[in-house]
Parts: C-alpha cells; structure tokens; sequence
C-alpha cells in the first residue's frame, strides 16, 4: 500500500513500490488521462509532473513519489482552463489526441519556467514527445499563444495597484 | 472504391447508390426525443414507442434540443464524427453549439450507407456519407418545420429554420427545436422515394458547409477526459498481457513453464491461444489482477516455441524472392492492360528501365493496441477502437466460437489508427483469456508486441521499363509491383478485383495508383503476390495503402523519363495530362492542381544555390473514382554527406467541395509529415523471421525537430466533397527524391532515402 500525492489529493493505492507510476494512477486509481505509448521513456505520452517537473511516468517508480506532488492533466488546472488547454483548443490542435495529455504537461513545464520561448527553445523541450498524427507545427502555435497570454495576465497582475 | 469492388451489400458502389432503395427513413417523436434515421422495416417508422422504434438511428434531438449524432466510422483524429454533425447540421439548420456526437456500436443499422459495412479508410468518409448525411439532416429539418406550422397555424413554406429554431418571420412567432421535440407532432416519416426527392441546398446557400467550427471531440482531448479503448473499466475486469514469439508469423507454442509466474502476486493464469482465426500464431497472454503484475507474470513466463516455417526468413529473403517472381513472364495478374508495351519499347527510341523498392514500414499509432473482452450471458462484449467493426466482431467470434451476432463491439477514440485497427488481432487474446478465467479481461500490448506483431505495410519491389519516341514523348510503361497481399488476407472475397488478364482476383490494394491519368498507349501493370512475404509478414493497410509505393515508382520514373527527355519534370507531366479518353476530367484537375503547387513554390523562378533543388510530384487517391488531385513541390538541400533538409513542402490538393477547411489543412499537414517520415526516416527489417525494431528508439517515426515548414493550399471548385487523410502522404517520397535528385544528381530508388542511400547514389 502507497499513498501518492496526486492533484493536490492523498490518494492510497495498492501497489508495489516498483510499479510504476503510470500503471498505478491509470489503471489502479483510474485517472486514465495520462497515457501509455511506449513504456521506455522514449515517447511522452506518460509524462506527468513531479514536484513541478515533467517526468515519464512509465519511468517513474511508485517508490521514488512518495511525499513528492504529482501532478497529472486532470489536475492541470481547476476547470481544463490552464493557458495551455484553451491554446490547444483555439489551434484545434488535437487529432487523434492520444499524446496530447503528454504534451501538454511537457509544454506546462517549460511554461512554467520560460514564459516567453523561443521556437528552438520549445523544440529542444518538446523534441522527446511524438505525435504519430504530426501535429507538430499547432503545438508549437498552441504554446506560443499561451505563453502570450501568460505573459499577458502576468504584466497585467504585477500592473494591479493595491486599492 | 474500385469500381470491380462488390460491398458486402452487393450493390454497386458510386457516390449516387445509397441503401435508401432497400430502407426507409422514419422520424418518430416520443418522450425520448426526436430519432432519425435508417430503419429495416418500413412499418417499424409507424411505431409511436421508442421501445418498439428499430434503433437505426444517425442523430436523436432530445426535448432539450441537443442533437446527438451517432458516427459510424471509427474517429481516428480526422474528426470525422464531427464532420458527420456539420453535413448533418447543414441541413437540418441546428446551432452548432446544440450538436453532439457518439460513435456507434457494429449494429449493421449504423453501416456505411454505400459500403455497406462498418469500415473506415481509403479516404472515403466524406465523399461516401455526404449525400445521406445531408438527406437525414434535410428530413429533420422538413419534420420539424412541418411540426412548427401546424402547432403555429402558418404555412409550412413560409418558416424559416436557423440556430435551432424554427420562426415565422411574418407573425415574428419561433418555436425552439426543443419545444417541437416536447410538443410530440414531429411525427413526419420518409418514404426511400421521398428522401431521394427532398431538394438539397445548392452550395451558395451553405451557412456551415465551408466553415471551421470547433471540432467536437477536442476539448475532451485536452483535458484527458476522451475515452480511448485503452482506458475501458468493467467491474471485476483483470488484465491480460501478451507474449508474442520471436518470429513474426508460423511459430507453435510447444510448453509453457508458468512456475515462475505462479510467484507474482496476483498472477491468474497462462492461456495459449487456440486462434483459429489464424490472426496470431503462437501467442499466450498472462492474466493478473493488474496490468503490473501482468506483465511481471508474462516475463516470469518460460516458454518454448516451434518457430516455424519462417523462421529463416529475413527482408533480404523476401526482396530475392520478389526479384525472381518478377523476372517470370508469366507470374501475376494483370491490373492494367492497354495496347502492348513490349512491341511499343522494341521500336522506342530510349528506353529507361528501374527498379524502387520500399522496406517494411509500421503503424505505431501511440495507443497500442489492446481489447477489453467480457462475456454476459450469451452475448460477448468487446471494447477496442476499431477501424473494421464488422470483420472484427466477426474474428471475435472465432475466437470465442460463437455466432458473429451475439458479439457487441463498443467503440472508443482511435489512439490513432492509419488502418492498424481495420485488423483484429487485439480481440483474440481478450476473448480468449476473458473465456479462460470468468472475468472480464483487458489485454494491452506493450510497445514491443505492438511493433514486431505490426500489420506493416508491406516490404515491395517494382520493375518499371518505359519508352520514349523520337520526340521524347512516352508511349510505353510496364510496371510490375511485386508484395505481399494485405487485403487478400481478409478473406473477404468483395475486397478482390477481378485481373485484366482474367487470371482470377488479384489485391486491387497493391496496385491501386498504377491506373494513373497520364495519357499513355502502351501501359501494363502486373499485380504479383510475394507468397513467402504473405505468409511471413502478414501485412495491412497503412494510411494510404497502394499508392504509398506505386506513386513512388510511378512518379520517380516519370520524373527519369522527363530527364532522359531532356524535358522540365513539371512540363512533361503536364504534357502527359491532356485529359485524353478515360482520363478526362481527372487528368485536368491534376494538371491544373500541380500548376498551383508549381505557382505557390516559385518552381523555376529562380536559380537555386548549389546543392538546394526543386522536386515535383502529383497524384491521385487510392482508386481513380475516389481522387483528391494532389501536387507536391519539395525543395531540398543536400549535403555532401548526402543528408537531406527539407526546407519545404508546398503541397496543393483539389477537393471539390471543403467541408471543415481547418480539418483539411491539418489531415494534409499530417498525411504530408507522415510521406516525409516514411520516406526519410522510418524503416523496419525482418531478420530470422522477426521484426528487429521493437520501440521508438530502433523505429523512429518523424519528431518536432524534423519538422521542415508545410506549405498546403486547397483548391475546392465545386465538385463533390472528396477525401483527404491519404492522398498527400504518397506525393512526398517521390517528390523528395526527384527533389534530391535535381540538388545533386542523386536518383535513389529505395525508401527510406536515408544520408548512406543518398551518398551512395552520387556516387553511381
């Protein structure tokens, strides 16, 4: 028995510590947003965060979590309203979708971060996650457009006076 | 389809034939809301209790106005279901933010209305379900507003139906499609006749035919709550996990060692497949109460195999064999038979002869596959996105030796599909380990079994000789394509197409592509089937299919003839398209499509720095009555080391009619991207009867980095809709190479063109 830290949630899961992290938040707690592509580390569907950081989850031990904050798409953002999630859907990005939890939580921790990248700076981050439909070049317009509209509620936050 | 293709319905298939000669389309309003669609019993449509209406349905408005359109082709990220809402929408005038979708179960009633079965590929959604969808929509339309004039005492003719409402503009009185549901009059039902006779719009009064909406499946897909085959939960569901043997077909199971196994927690059982379906061979699953567990159980599992009569079988084998049956005269069919190419090549002043190969290519759709089985009561359910309900559901049910009927297929998101799941494989292990144990059963393959177990497109060889006059006009091609016979695998006679020669059926799906519109007198094409490779590598439909690798023959000879010609490649291909005979009309579009490609390139309007080139190719769809025209310019630079950058892809499709222009741009953006990675970077081998790539570090399909910039550019005039998830997948490789080819003199007629293949053809 482990109990993860899971979108904020103390969750308990029956699991050894040598399962990994995927297979325990999608088939044992059935948080089935985050995906199985290649069980290697090789395609990022899995990634999810871990105290903030983009890790694949299929690479992640049930063991080495414990304590830490993980953070998966459904605990993105409150409402699937992260800057993100609505650039996704403004660039109609998705295709078949399958990869698109991955890469959105890849992109939230560079946004994380970087607020304003670069085209190359976005491609090195973002060069691990596939996408078998080649949705490629939305996904760079997708994180871009949010990013604008961090930087966006950013100056306009720091702009607030106190009143 | 080819037009020699027989639908499982036995009618023949164009655009015009639908089934509504055999069925009738019956609205009925009850409680549950309004239903529309096909029904098999005319008298059915009389039935005033949903319980007793036959449930064929395309779309249900409920009371409280939302419309719910039941998709029966399988959403693979082409967002067809939403393209079936929009056709739909159109006619009936909903709102757009009223329409819903759901995909359908293999009840025959959600067949295609042309095809006749439940099968999705070869680019035929739209153009095959345009005119029903847009009649079932009309109907809706016509029952509601008829429901409103009699409920508002005004003539039907003068209401005006929009956004879900339908309004008298005189008396300014509206009635909400929600209102009219509850009011229970729409009770209009439809004769065949009557659906054939309701007058469609006319394109200058579309209001959503044209227009991007959202598509609906996508906010589900970036909140992770989409549901894919892979993510089924069934209650008191254990998990199954395939071990697959080391050659890719033939081998027996000869013992199980299972003590090891019998060590992890949680570990059920160790079924060996019985398939006699002849899907897989050799396969046993291990069954735990977690998919973990499942997995420690199947590697702890000891297994010996008899590995068959493949076992020595490697892609150099089969590419021998290929050569040998191609130098017999008399092997294959023939496809294409016009005049007689050999007495044409004797008199011909040039003659160019060639051979191109592709290697063995895998799907990898990032979903893998898997199935989710479970038997209640006499019924087996299977849950798995799938491409090809109806043959699926019927492998099932081998598997499981029951009636096709009592098999459900439920189904889910495609994790991606490009014709992986048009097979069935993934049902047997679920069925079978499902029967096995008592529970429910999910089975996911892990990324190795899906890759070395790949339905592949199939490993080819093609002969091409062709001749030039004096004048360097073409006047002869033979063209031999030599493969394995992925179709002819269904079994399903239907899918054969009779041979030119009368030689008997041959796979219409390994040659399609080879019937080009260029006008040439002399033209062969011979179908030959590479037993060994059937056998060896059984293979399938990769998004597509044929003319993935005829147009790479076809259009890099062209492209060696236009230079044995002395003649600008673009120029000689716009010669060869004069519209002549048979090819009027297709012939012209093509031309005028890669005029356009040409145009948005820049090809020829400027010299180009030293070692950069331009390449051109154009091409059809799967078959010749399914075409969406489609020109690709590639410009290239090459280094001396022969490693190619693509600096673009200009890419022009003529579609008819743009149904969602957005959708276009992304399908042909993707379909373009994935011709890039088959044709520079992905490629598989058989060694000892194996596949050797088992993850995306030996098979490497294209990454954001390889991503050059896409050029794509629509050409809608009218026509009908046509498709567009395929087409620009087969322009790129000829494309590339006739573009590598124009940078440095390179000709390399193996895919994929990799830096060696490339270096190595400077030098020849």
């Amino acid at each position: 028995m482990a109990t993860l830290n899971i979108n904020g949630h103390n969750m308990s899961v029956d699991a050894a510590n040598d399962t990994p992290l995927l297979w325990a938040i999608r088939e044992q707690l059935q948080m089935t947003g985050t995906k199985f592509g290649c069980g290697a580390g090789l395609c990022g569907a899995c990634t999810v965060h871990v105290n903030g950081e983009a890790v694949r989850s299929c690479q992640t031990m049930v063991g080495d979590v414990a304590g830490k904050k993980i953070t998966t798409i459904e605990g993105l953002s409150q409402k699937g309203d992260h800057p993100l999630q609505k650039a996704w859907i403004a660039e109609q990005v998705p295709q078949c979708g399958y990869c698109q939890s991955g890469q959105i939580m890849q992109a939230a921790s560079l946004l994380a971060h970087n607020n304003n990248p670069t085209k190359e700076e976005i491609v090195e981050h973002m060069d691990g996650n596939l996408c078998r439909c080649m949705t490629y070049s939305r996904i760079q317009k997708a994180i871009m457009r949010a990013a604008s509209e961090m930087r966006t509620a950013s100056n306009t936050s720091s702009d607030r006076r106190p009143t | 389809m080819n037009s020699h293709v027989k639908p499982a319905s036995g009618e023949q298939v164009t655009r015009e034939t639908t089934d509504l000669s055999r069925r009738s389309f019956l609205i009925g309003s009850a409680a549950c809301g309004l239903v529309l669609g096909y029904a098999g019993m005319p008298d059915v449509a009389l039935a005033a209790a949903p319980a007793n209406v036959e449930p064929s349905v395309w779309y249900a408005i409920a009371p409280d106005g939302l419309v719910t359109v039941t998709c029966g082709k399988a959403d693979m990220g082409q967002h067809i279901a939403s393209t079936m809402a929009q056709i739909i929408c159109e006619e009936l005038g909903a709102a757009w933010k009223d329409m819903r979708v759901q995909l359908a179960s293999n009840d025959p009633k959600f067949n295609d209305p042309v095809l006749g079965a439940q099968i999705t590929g070869g680019s035929w959604s739209t153009m095959m379900n345009f005119d029903a969808m847009s009649r079932a929509g009309a109907a809706g339309r016509i029952a509601l507003t008829d429901a409103a004039a009699s409920a508002m005492g005004v003539p039907a003719g003068e209401l005006v139906v929009r956004e879900s409402a339908v309004t008298h503009p005189k008396s300014k009185k509206s009635m909400s499609f929600a209102e009219i549901v509850k009011s229970g009059k729409a009770t209009k039902t439809f004769t065949p006749d009557e659906l054939k006779a309701i007058t469609l719009k006319t394109p200058d009064q579309y209001t959503m035919i044209g227009v991007s909406v959202p598509q609906l499946d996508i906010p589900s897909k970036v909140n992770g709550t989409a549901k894919y085959g892979i993510d089924t939960m069934l209650p008191g569901m254990v998990y199954g996990k395939v071990v697959t043997p080391p050659v890719r077909f033939g081998a027996t199971v000869k013992s199980v060692d299972d003590s090891a196994a019998k060590k992890v927690p949680g570990f059920i059982k160790a079924v060996t497949l019985d398939d006699k379906t002849n899907t897989t061979s050799g396969w046993v699953v291990a069954v735990a109460n977690t998919y973990t567990n499942a997995r420690k159980a199947a590697d702890a599992l000891k297994i010996t195999y008899d590995n068959g009569p493949y076992a020595n079988v490697s892609s150099e084998t089969l590419q021998t064999e290929a050569k040998r049956l191609q130098a017999e005269t008399d092997s294959g069919q023939f496809f294409v038979k016009d005049g007689d190419p050999a007495a044409a090549l004797a008199n011909a002043a040039k003659v160019v002869e060639a051979e191109y190969t592709t290697s063995i290519n895998i799907h990898a759709p990032l979903e893998p596959m898997n199935a989710t089985a479970e038997f209640k009561g006499d019924i087996l359910h299977v849950y798995t996105g799938n491409q090809f309900a109806t043959r699926s559901g019927a492998i099932a049910a081998g598997a499981a030796g029951i009636d096709p009927k009592y098999v459900v297929m439920h189904q889910a998101w495609l994790g991606g599909g490009f014709g992986r799941r048009l097979d069935a494989d993934m049902t047997v292990p679920a069925v079978q380990a499902a029967k096995a144990v008592g529970k429910p059963v999910k089975v996911i393959y892990s990324r190795e079994n899906d890759m070395t177990m790949d339905f592949s497109r199939p490993l080819t060889y093609q002969k091409v000789k062709a001749g030039l006059d004096g004048d360097g006009k073409l006047i002869a091609l033979s063209h031999d394509v030599v493969s394995a016979w992925p179709t002819a695998r269904w079994g399903i006679p239907d899918f054969l197409s009779p041979s030119a020669d009368k030689k008997g059926p041959l796979d219409a799906f390994t040659v399609n592509g080879a019937d080009f519109f260029y006008s040439v007198p002399n033209h062969h094409v011979r179908a030959i089937k590479n037993e060994l490779a059937h056998n060896a590598t059984p293979s399938g439909q990769l998004r597509s299919v044929a003319p993935g690798w005829t147009f790479w023959a076809v259009e890099s000879m062209i492209d060696e003839l236009a230079h044995a010609a002395g003649q600008d490649p673009a120029q000689f291909r716009i010669a060869l398209l004069d519209g002549k005979g048979a090819n009027d009309g297709g012939a012209q579009r093509l031309r005028n499509t890669l005029l356009a490609a040409m145009g948005l390139a820049g090809y020829g309007t400027r010299q180009l720095p030293k070692g950069e080139g331009m390449g051109v190719a154009c091409v059809s769809s799967q078959e010749r009555k399914t075409a969406s025209w489609t020109a690709c310019v590639a410009h290239v630079a090459v280094a001396p080391s022969g490693e190619v950058k693509v600096k673009k892809l200009t890419v022009a499709t003529d579609v008819g009619t743009q149904v969602h222009p957005d959708n276009i741009h992304a399908q042909v953006e993707g379909a373009a991207l994935w011709g890039l990675s088959l044709a520079l970077y992905e490629k598989a081998t058989l060694k000892d009867g194996g596949i050797e790539q088992t993850n995306f570090d030996s098979y490497k399909p294209l990454r954001m980095s390889q991503m050059p910039e896409v050029a794509v550019s629509v050409i809608a005039n009218g026509e009908p809709a046509t498709g567009v998830g395929e087409p620009a997948v087969t322009v790129i490789a000829p494309a590339l190479g006739n573009a590598i080819f124009n940078a440095c003199g390179a000709r390399v007629r193996g895919l994929p063109m990799t830096a060696e293949a490339v270096k190595a053809a400077m030098k020849a």
